[in-house]
């Protein structure tokens, strides 16, 4: 879009504000600019915050990759990667680790889909 | 687990720095800034206002030796960028940087890591540079921690929260200790074409756990200064990206003071550069007062000449005294030209330390105008008011999704004027599109540090969800899952074994990896531009360099003349066996030269000889209050400045001198030589040749240049009045304790200094103790 300067008729509305007000617009509007984003992010998921969630579990990256790709096959990221490992675990008495392992080399994700009612 | 503490005689050993890497924990998280002294703090013989607690240990500046060694380090934490892509020579470069005053150390990534999917392992090379993996920032923060005690200050480490992988990357920084990162989630869309839906989810995860780890973020808001067409136009889209970043930080739960804008000085000269730039800084800080300033320099303007960009970056320097600043970055002068290379990373860390010591206290005796009639406030309001606008445009179009996908960004013109070049984006598009999800109504993350919604089971604190899983890694760090090398071939340890491959003893020269070999030659060829570069390629391939190339050229004259630099490489590597190292004056301690003095007593004449008027020098070698050689006890001379040569014989015979000391400053057509052999003939004319020591210095002046020429002993810059009362008290006691055995004056060629002729294979040409042995010789050679 190709736009001429028009400052000072786009301005008028600004000109009697005092700095302060001035800025206490600008973060209003900043505000509400992000509000949506904030929004969505609070909503929303992804492979890697799956992953980060799954390091802080003390899973390595190689193996938290693993189970992330399965959990996004599976339509299960929605749940939560690590909800997926602990949901697991929890079941089947097993240590954290030990289910995570599973999951990364594969085993054990038909024993997830019933847990989590088929997923999605 | 501390590893061995530095010794400054010695190198970095990486290998130690490797060692046991796996069960290296970080001492600390967290930002730290400096400890600023009060206002009147005495350093030297100066009050400072702006400085901050001293190295331990440190380089000053190059002029800091006339003013007692003082180092004064500013307030504000200074950064130095290092990229070089292989960390083992970084951390090499880290160790300079941190003596030199950095205490914010920048590692840039590898090209392409921000669209990689997933943490990388192990230690690849990288290009531009390093793999951001767990072993290279464990590594790094071990060589930093053992840094940081040798210098005395903590040193603050820094990488990038971007691209894909942005939350696993902030978990590992979070972990290891690092204490401040790049986070934007604008940069991604913008600059990196990650997905904007993605880059927006994945930066409230990240940012909450760069909260948790208490590390200060820095955002991108700067890029859009480097990449716009007319970078002094972007300035209200500036304020709007630093608006969004900081907004959306607060609100996903980061404290204002550890969100620092990435502000630039936008435009550089010819530009009236701070006419345009100061309004901006000023209406930037008041705007987002309670943030935090990192000061980048200006990098869009940077071109191959770097004292071009110095000069650039002092006025970037200048404008962070005038306004503020709480980080101080450098840019260094060569980036226009390739890879930071080390000593220009020092380069700008000087600069950055000369010139804010050197405005300390600046603010006290300059006001900016705040006339609200006056240019200054009048542009403030201007690009306030614009920076409003583009906000208000953003909610017009529906959001900033929208404003992105029209091309609202990155746009040439100076808002609410539009060029139709900005950078626009699908947000349906992009790496990484499609591949967020909604968290389900059950959806749960059982760790700390966790953004947004989190089902926990009931019972859960909720201020403690890892205690579901017996704690996650933030809480217990032993869970930590080290994973040393993926790749058995790209790894450091094949790098170190190709460098010690080589022969033992042989050193190269470097500019930014071990055995580089890189050096440079500087040519001013009397020829115009094109057959300047012609005929210095040409010369750097006579002299034997591989691969020259020009990295700059400067016309002086279309015809007159042409300035180059050339690189090159060396096809060789020194043996450090066969250096020859001049002659190495040990001091006597001054009570053993007072105790001489004292007891046999020692007269001098000295003068600055032939055309100068100089007497710096020669009066801080004599002076007893610039620790020369009177406060020994010897009895000085003085014959001023201009001196000729026979009076200062005449005098020397007169009060029976045991030495003569001439300064001869910086002299063309080799009149320092001249003057040097017509002292020696003299003394010889006069038969007291023997009788006398002659001594030379200045700052053309050698060991080697003075002994040829005649002299006893010749002393260059540096010299201080011990270096030379240890040689004349050394001098005579051999003198004294050869006559006494009646072998004559060349009696001393045996011992002392004489025998290190043989000793250290030098081909005969450079004792004293020869050349005094038979006056005239040292000429003839």
């Amino acid at each position: 879009m190709m736009r001429p300067d028009d400052f000072e008729e786009r301005r008028r509305h600004l000109a009697g504000m005092s700095d302060e007000e001035l800025a206490r617009y600008f973060w209003e509007l900043a505000d509400r600019v992000v509000q949506p984003l904030v929004d969505l992010a609070r909503t929303h998921t992804s492979p890697s915050i799956e992953r980060s969630v799954l390091l802080r579990m003390g899973f390595s990256s190689l193996e938290a990759k693993a189970i992330v790709d399965k959990c996004v096959e599976k339509g299960l990221l929605g749940k939560g990667a690590g909800h997926v490992v602990w949901k697991l675990a929890s079941a089947r008495g097993m240590s954290v680790r030990e289910a995570g392992v599973a999951l990364a080399e594969g085993r054990m994700w038909d024993e997830v889909a019933g847990l989590f009612g088929a997923g999605r | 687990m501390g590893g061995r503490k530095l010794c400054p005689n010695e190198k970095l050993d990486v290998r130690e720095i490797l060692r046991d890497l796996e069960h290296y924990r970080p001492r600390r998280r967290g930002w730290t800034w400096r400890e600023k002294l009060p206002p009147g703090t005495s350093l030297g013989s100066f009050e400072y206002r702006q400085i901050s607690r001293p190295l331990e240990q440190s380089v000053p500046l190059p002029a800091a030796k006339h003013f007692g060694g003082i180092d004064p380090q500013p307030e504000m934490v200074v950064t130095t960028e290092i990229a070089s892509g292989r960390f083992e020579d970084d951390i090499r470069r880290m160790r300079m940087a941190a003596w030199h005053g950095a205490d914010h150390i920048m590692v840039i990534r590898t090209t392409g890591q921000s669209h990689f999917d997933g943490l990388i392992e192990g230690t690849p090379e990288g290009v531009g540079g390093v793999p951001i993996t767990r072993k290279q920032v464990r590594a790094t923060r071990k060589a930093l921690d053992l840094i940081e005690d040798e210098v005395g200050r903590p040193i603050n480490f820094h990488s990038y929260v971007s691209g894909v992988a942005g939350p696993e990357i902030a978990v590992l920084f979070a972990e290891e200790g690092v204490n401040g990162a790049h986070q934007d989630p604008q940069y991604n869309v913008l600059y990196r074409n990650v997905n904007m839906y993605r880059s927006f989810v994945d930066a409230a995860v990240a940012k909450t756990l760069m909260q948790w780890a208490g590390m200060a973020q820095i955002d991108g808001a700067h890029n859009a200064n480097a990449t716009a067409r007319e970078a002094w136009k972007v300035m209200p889209e500036l304020m709007v990206q630093h608006a969004i970043n900081c907004a959306y930080s607060v609100k996903v739960g980061m404290a204002k003071e550890n969100i620092c804008l990435s502000t630039v000085p936008p435009t550089a000269p010819p530009a009236p550069e701070m006419r345009l730039d100061l309004p901006y800084a000023v209406a930037l800080r008041r705007l987002f007062a309670g943030y935090r300033f990192r000061a980048q320099m200006n990098t869009k303007y940077i071109e191959s000449s770097t004292r071009e960009a110095t000069v650039t970056h002092a006025l970037n320097l200048m404008l962070s005294r005038l306004t503020s600043a709480d980080i101080q970055s450098t840019i260094t002068p060569d980036e226009g030209r390739n890879v930071p290379w080390h000593y220009n990373n020092i380069a700008a860390l000087d600069t950055a330390k000369q010139v804010l010591v050197g405005l300390d206290g600046l603010r006290n005796m300059v006001k900016l105008d705040d006339s609200p009639e006056g240019e200054l406030e009048r542009k403030v309001r201007e690009i306030t008011e614009r920076a409003v606008l583009f906000l208000e445009e953003i909610l017009d179009v529906g959001g900033y999704f929208e404003a992105v996908r029209r091309g609202f960004f990155v746009d040439s013109g100076m808002y609410p004027e539009r060029n139709g070049d900005g950078i626009a984006r699908d947000p349906e598009g992009g790496v990484a599109a499609g591949t967020i999800v909604p968290r389900d109504p059950d959806y749960m993350a059982p760790v700390c540090a966790h953004f947004g919604e989190n089902h926990l089971p009931e019972g859960t604190r909720a201020d403690r969800p890892c205690n579901l899983i017996g704690g996650c890694t933030l809480c217990n760090p032993e869970k930590i899952v080290y994973i040393d090398e993926l790749d058995p071939t790209d790894n450091v340890e094949s790098r170190l074994a190709v460098l010690e491959a080589g022969p033992p003893g042989v050193v190269y020269p470097e500019v930014e990896w071990a055995q580089d070999r890189v050096v440079t030659i500087t040519m001013f060829w009397p020829l115009d531009e094109a057959r300047a570069e012609a005929a210095a390629l040409e010369t750097a391939r006579r002299l034997g360099l591989e691969e020259p190339k020009a990295i700059h050229k400067e016309v002086m004259h279309p015809a007159e003349g042409t300035l180059v630099e050339v690189k090159g490489r060396v096809p060789f590597g020194i043996e450090l066996a066969s250096l020859k190292l001049p002659e190495e004056q040990k001091t006597l301690s001054p009570d053993e030269i007072r105790r001489f003095v004292k007891d046999r007593g020692v007269k001098v004449v000295a003068a600055t000889v032939g055309q100068d008027e100089h007497s710096v020098g020669l009066r801080e070698i004599l002076d007893i209050k610039h620790g020369g050689i009177e406060g020994f006890g010897i009895e000085c001379h003085y014959l001023g400045t201009s001196c000729p040569v026979e009076k200062l014989v005449n005098a020397a015979i007169e009060v029976g001198a045991d030495a003569i000391l001439i300064s001869t400053i910086i002299t063309h057509a080799d009149v320092h030589r001249m003057n040097m052999k017509k002292l020696a003939d003299l003394c010889v004319e006069k038969g007291i040749r023997d009788k006398v020591l002659l001594v030379a210095g200045g700052t053309q002046v050698t060991w080697d240049i003075a002994v040829e020429s005649g002299m006893d002993a010749g002393f260059g810059r540096g010299t201080r009045g011990i270096d030379v009362a240890s040689f004349l008290v050394r001098k005579l006691r051999e003198k004294e304790a050869g006559a006494g055995t009646g072998t004559g004056p060349g009696a001393g060629a045996g011992e002392g200094e004489g025998a290190g002729a043989g000793a250290r294979a030098r081909g005969g040409t450079d004792t004293g103790a020869d050349a005094g042995a038979e006056p005239g010789v040292g000429a003839a050679r």
